[in-house]
């Protein structure tokens, strides 16, 4: 590493650092960082007998994973902020979220094309389920969910929206605000929503709801529907479960990443 | 003291750090005229934050996500006012969804008792003492802030190794190399070596999702997490490696060639546009062979600079050369 001044311009900075500490006769933070060095040992020591008691319980029970996640998550804790965290690396939780990660993105890039960037979590189960194929570990939707949140990290626009009771996931960088995300969890129900419905369920005026949807028409997350009896439906591919009986075809794949 | 769900417009989550518990901000329509009294007449913030300071929030999150799609509220008759004292519910919330699936789950877990439940307090007692490392370096993190400028660089770095270690977030806004440590800095000429190939093939240029997918899959094991990626990726520039981070207005991150000149490419991208006339995100990017989300960017960015104006329909995005600035 190049290190900014460096020679004795350096080490001059450092001595008068060190003084200024005696100076002020102050407890500095290097007592409590060795502390912390020594604690961190101990901690690691600890760690690696949990996991050799329990790192194939990890491995195989997706209930107890939700349990640790989420007890890490109370005391402030994200163990899959780094590869290099212990929790990573003496657990192995780290893999295999990240490869989860991986696989994610793969799906849906190749589905893009038929739902906008727009997928429901069972949808995303099923297909990531099939892609790790017969002898792979399982994997519950709270690891997809807790695999997309890092995700974000990347800025690829990856996002998660509640409805009814599952969640979308979003992969492509599309604005979806308050507005929007409420008319995709009106459309759930029946995997598609008019304008009618919209001004019956949220009180909204005519020209707020056309907004809304034709923006999801733009960013390529709904399909118009002129020939549905009475008004204009608009359907949301990501929502319809025939769609996805299909097969990712090679094609398909081959447009995915390398 | 409480709110009508039929005020709430929308729910978030804030994850907890060092110093602040988890939150969840939840975003209210304005105060009816009818309001009841509460501790404050009004407030200058349309939101509300609820802080968890032990757990709960992720339950708490799901059920009122479900709340606010289900809207019971609206099939109650409008006039009935909000009473403060209610006695215990009659009847559970029928279980849907994931909090369905999630109770189901708590069920089966009493039922394989045995293994569960000594994993379960083994990791109760580390969860004990991971806790503790975490006060632990809350403290130094307030004295580390009290006492800004006389920590040296080598203490920063320490202590940035160790929350790394144990997954504690960085707090500590003295920047050297970002929110990077030695670990990332590494990483970040591992990269350089890594990504320089595939760069040259694919143009100059990748998203930083295909650049976390190429790097993991090579590895194989010992995979990098996302913020491990954009942590290495933001000293790319500071270490004088021949890879910078870009981000664009749309938040979307890619690394880019330093010798590549996405402005120059702009040039090129308006030709090709000027050729057929108009072209889409879709179209623009079959034509070149560039990933459809790097192609936006292309042209956003040449709409930015005034070459290219668009024709915004619900039949997509499409881009025209700017005649405005052409024909003047």
């Amino acid at each position: 590493m190049h290190r900014r001044g460096g020679g004795a311009g350096a080490i001059a900075k450092k001595k008068l650092a060190e003084a200024k500490y005696k100076e002020r006769g102050t407890v500095l933070a290097e007592d409590q960082l060795a502390q912390m060095s020594k604690q961190l040992d101990m901690f690691k020591t600890n760690l690696e007998e949990f996991a050799s008691k329990h790192k194939q319980e990890i491995r195989k029970n997706p209930e107890f994973r939700v349990q640790f996640q989420d007890m890490c998550a109370t005391i402030g804790v994200d163990p899959l902020a780094s590869g290099k965290g212990f929790w990573s690396e003496m657990l192995g939780v780290g893999d295999f979220y990240y490869e989860l990660g991986v696989q994610i993105i793969e799906v849906c890039l190749a589905l893009k094309h038929r739902n906008g960037g727009l997928i429901t979590l069972e949808e995303l189960h099923q297909q990531v389920l099939k892609g790790r194929g017969k002898f792979a570990q399982d994997v519950s939707q709270d690891d997809l969910i807790r695999a997309i949140k890092k995700l974000k990290a990347l800025g690829t626009g990856f996002g998660i929206i509640p409805v009814g009771g599952t969640y979308l996931i979003q992969s492509v960088p599309a604005e979806l605000n308050m507005d929007h995300t409420v008319v995709l969890q009106l459309a759930e129900k029946n995997g598609y929503v008019t304008v009618s419905e919209i001004k019956a369920s949220l009180k909204w005026e005519t020209e707020r709801a056309r907004q809304v949807l034709e923006h999801l028409l733009k960013e390529g997350l709904a399909w118009l529907d002129l020939q549905a009896p009475g008004e204009a439906h608009y359907w949301l591919p990501a929502l319809f479960t025939d769609l996805y009986s299909q097969e990712i075809t090679a094609e398909e794949a081959r447009e995915a990443l390398p | 003291m409480a709110i009508l769900l039929s005020q709430i417009v929308f729910i978030e989550e804030q994850a907890a750090g060092i110093g602040k518990s988890a939150k969840i901000v939840v975003h209210l329509h304005p105060a009816p005229p009818n309001k009841e009294p509460g501790p404050f007449q009004s407030s200058k913030n349309s939101y509300i934050k609820l802080s968890f300071k032990e757990h709960g929030q992720i339950e708490f999150y799901r059920r009122l996500s479900e709340e606010m799609t289900q809207r019971r509220w609206e099939n109650m008759p409008v006039s009935q006012s909000l009473q403060t004292n209610r006695g215990p519910q009659p009847g559970r919330i029928r279980a849907v969804g994931i909090v369905g699936i999630e109770r189901k789950l708590e069920e089966k877990r009493k039922e394989t008792d045995k293994n569960i439940s000594e994993a379960f307090e083994d990791l109760s007692k580390l969860m004990i003492k991971a806790k503790e490392m975490v006060e632990l370096s809350k403290s130094i993190a307030n004295k580390i802030k009290d006492k800004q400028g006389d920590i040296t660089e080598d203490e920063t770095i320490r202590f940035k190794s160790y929350l790394l270690s144990m997954g504690i977030a960085n707090p500590v806004t003295r920047e050297t190399y970002g929110s990077g440590t030695q670990y990332h800095m590494q990483l970040a000429k591992q990269l350089a070596g890594i990504l320089q190939v595939p760069l040259e093939e694919r143009g100059g240029i990748m998203s930083l999702t295909e650049v976390y997918c190429l790097v993991n899959r090579a590895r194989g094991m010992e995979l990098l997490s996302p913020e491990d990626l954009v942590n290495a990726c933001k000293m790319l520039e500071a270490l004088k490696l021949p890879l910078r981070l870009r981000v664009f207005d749309s938040g979307v991150m890619v690394i880019e060639l330093q010798s590549h000149k996405e402005e120059e490419m702009v040039a090129s991208a308006l030709e090709t546009v000027s050729e057929k006339g108009s072209l889409t995100s879709e179209e623009f990017a079959k034509l070149v062979g560039m990933s459809v989300l790097l192609a936006k960017e292309r042209l956003l960015l040449a709409e930015k600079m005034g070459h290219l104006c668009r024709d915004d329909s619900v039949e997509g995005l499409r881009f025209y050369p700017n005649l405005f600035m052409t024909q003047s």
